[in-house]
């Protein structure tokens, strides 16, 4: 066999292995066995099978929720979305949270969910998403605008 | 800053790569011009994104390191696609020039790659709360770097200059399916990373820092790869004519809710150099690498 023909027959098994490996992970069952967290949902749709397994759950912290009484164990709720109405469980949290932590943020708790209907977690992580925007908000601002909130914040 | 100042940047850069590719005569000095346009648009670059930007509405001043973060991975990305597009040139149509562009555009994109995740994981501290987490973006990321950082121990471990170029370049077809899983991972899968952001979610004048960002950085990529390159070839030339033919709550709980990062300067500083000193550091390894080459 020339060295070209190997080559080219490198080229195409090269492509077709990779390919066929891309299209295994997004089209194959791989993406449903793969979970980096439960939505709120999805962990109350475990039922029993949920209590006692070290898991994360990811949501939103339903505004209105947050309770910040008791020093030792921070109480919010964790929804699947802003969207009212949707399932949420109900979270104890004993880690200090990072400071974006806020009402109506997302979030990442990893612990356990027991039979008292509440997940226990010590561990706390926050979710940005993808808007990034300047301090008083309002979507799209002129250029005086922010220029003025930042010279009042400074 | 008007918003199509960073596209009149890109427009330059391009027409500078272009030049480079097309005319062999402008070669021994037009990547000079471009570095030193890299070094002045980075200046810009750090009163842009450090000052002249508006701080984020939560993360302050910490989402200033999207406009390095970013960045830095998008030439990641770019490089290993270059990498992808010589492997598979060299296997239809042997080329040594292939061979040598691969490599540099694997080296390059391997230091961006590494660069953007050291940023990312100083960025996850003040604002998810961790350094560190294995959500999907994390792993294939990660996996992706270990697969380039794999292609480039396979070049320097085959001595035959032929079999190494046909197999990493089968291997770099291999290693590059780590790119879409990259890109799409956060759509495919919850996770901590958010999505893309689109100049919808972006208020204008960060967009434009992004994307001034991202010039600054091309000029870099540019200039890296080509050095990189002749020094590759400089190496192939030397090779071919010998064989070739948790606590609880410590911090107080007064502050928990408010929702917006106080301070984090230290964060953003700490993003920035290594930026900083990773464009020092790496021109330098070239610099005494083509020096070595040449004794």
């Amino acid at each position: 066999m020339t060295s070209e023909l190997r080559n080219r027959l490198l080229a195409l098994g090269a492509i077709l292995v990779a390919g066929g490996a891309l299209a295994w992970v997004a089209f194959g069952s791989i993406g449903e066995n793969l979970v980096y967290y439960w939505k709120p949902s999805e962990l109350l749709a475990q039922g029993d099978k949920a209590f006692g397994a070290t898991v994360r759950l990811g949501g939103v912290v339903v505004p209105g929720s947050l309770d910040t009484s008791n020093p030792a164990s921070l109480r919010f709720s964790v929804a699947d979305s802003h969207t009212p109405g949707d399932p949420s469980v109900q979270v104890v949290a004993t880690e200090t949270p990072p400071q974006m932590f806020r009402e109506g943020i997302g979030v990442v708790v990893e612990g356990h969910f027991k039979e008292d209907r509440h997940f226990h977690s010590n561990r706390l992580m926050v979710n940005h998403d993808n808007n990034y925007r300047a301090p008083t908000d309002g979507g799209s601002l002129s250029d005086e605008a922010w220029k003025g909130s930042l010279s009042q914040n400074n | 800053m008007p918003y199509w100042s960073p596209l009149l940047l890109l427009a330059v850069v391009v027409a500078a790569i272009v030049a480079h590719l097309a005319l062999p005569s402008v070669r021994p000095w037009l990547w000079k011009a471009v570095a030193a346009l890299g070094v002045v648009s980075l200046t810009a670059h750090l009163y842009l994104a450090l000052e002249w930007a508006p701080p984020e509405q939560y993360m302050s001043d910490v989402g200033r390191i999207l406009y390095v973060h970013v960045p830095h991975v998008w030439m990641c990305l770019l490089a290993f696609t270059v990498n992808v597009g010589c492997s598979i040139a060299y296997l239809l149509k042997k080329s040594w020039r292939s061979d040598a562009l691969a490599e540099a555009s694997a080296e390059v994109g391997l230091y961006f790659g590494a660069c953007g995740v050291l940023m990312g994981s100083i960025w996850a501290k003040p604002t998810w709360g961790v350094w560190w987490d294995w959500d999907p973006r994390l792993i294939s990321t990660t996996v992706m770097l270990l697969a380039y950082a794999g292609y480039l121990a396979l070049r320097s471990f085959t001595d035959d200059p032929e079999r190494r170029a046909a197999w990493s370049a089968a291997s770099a077809i291999l290693s590059y399916i780590s790119l879409p899983i990259v890109w799409f991972s956060v759509k495919w899968w919850n996770s901590l990373h958010q999505q893309q952001s689109t100049p919808d979610t972006v208020d204008k004048p960060m967009t434009v820092v992004l994307r001034w960002g991202a010039v600054t950085f091309l000029c870099f990529l540019f200039v890296f790869i080509v050095k990189r390159y002749e020094l590759a070839r400089a190496r192939q030339e030397g090779a071919l004519t010998f064989s070739m033919p948790a606590a609880v709550h410590p911090e107080g709980i007064e502050n928990v809710g408010m929702g917006v990062v106080q301070g984090g300067w230290e964060y953003v500083y700490a993003a920035y150099g290594v930026g900083l000193l990773g464009v020092v550091l790496y021109a330098v390894s070239l610099v005494v690498r083509t020096k070595e080459s040449k004794t």
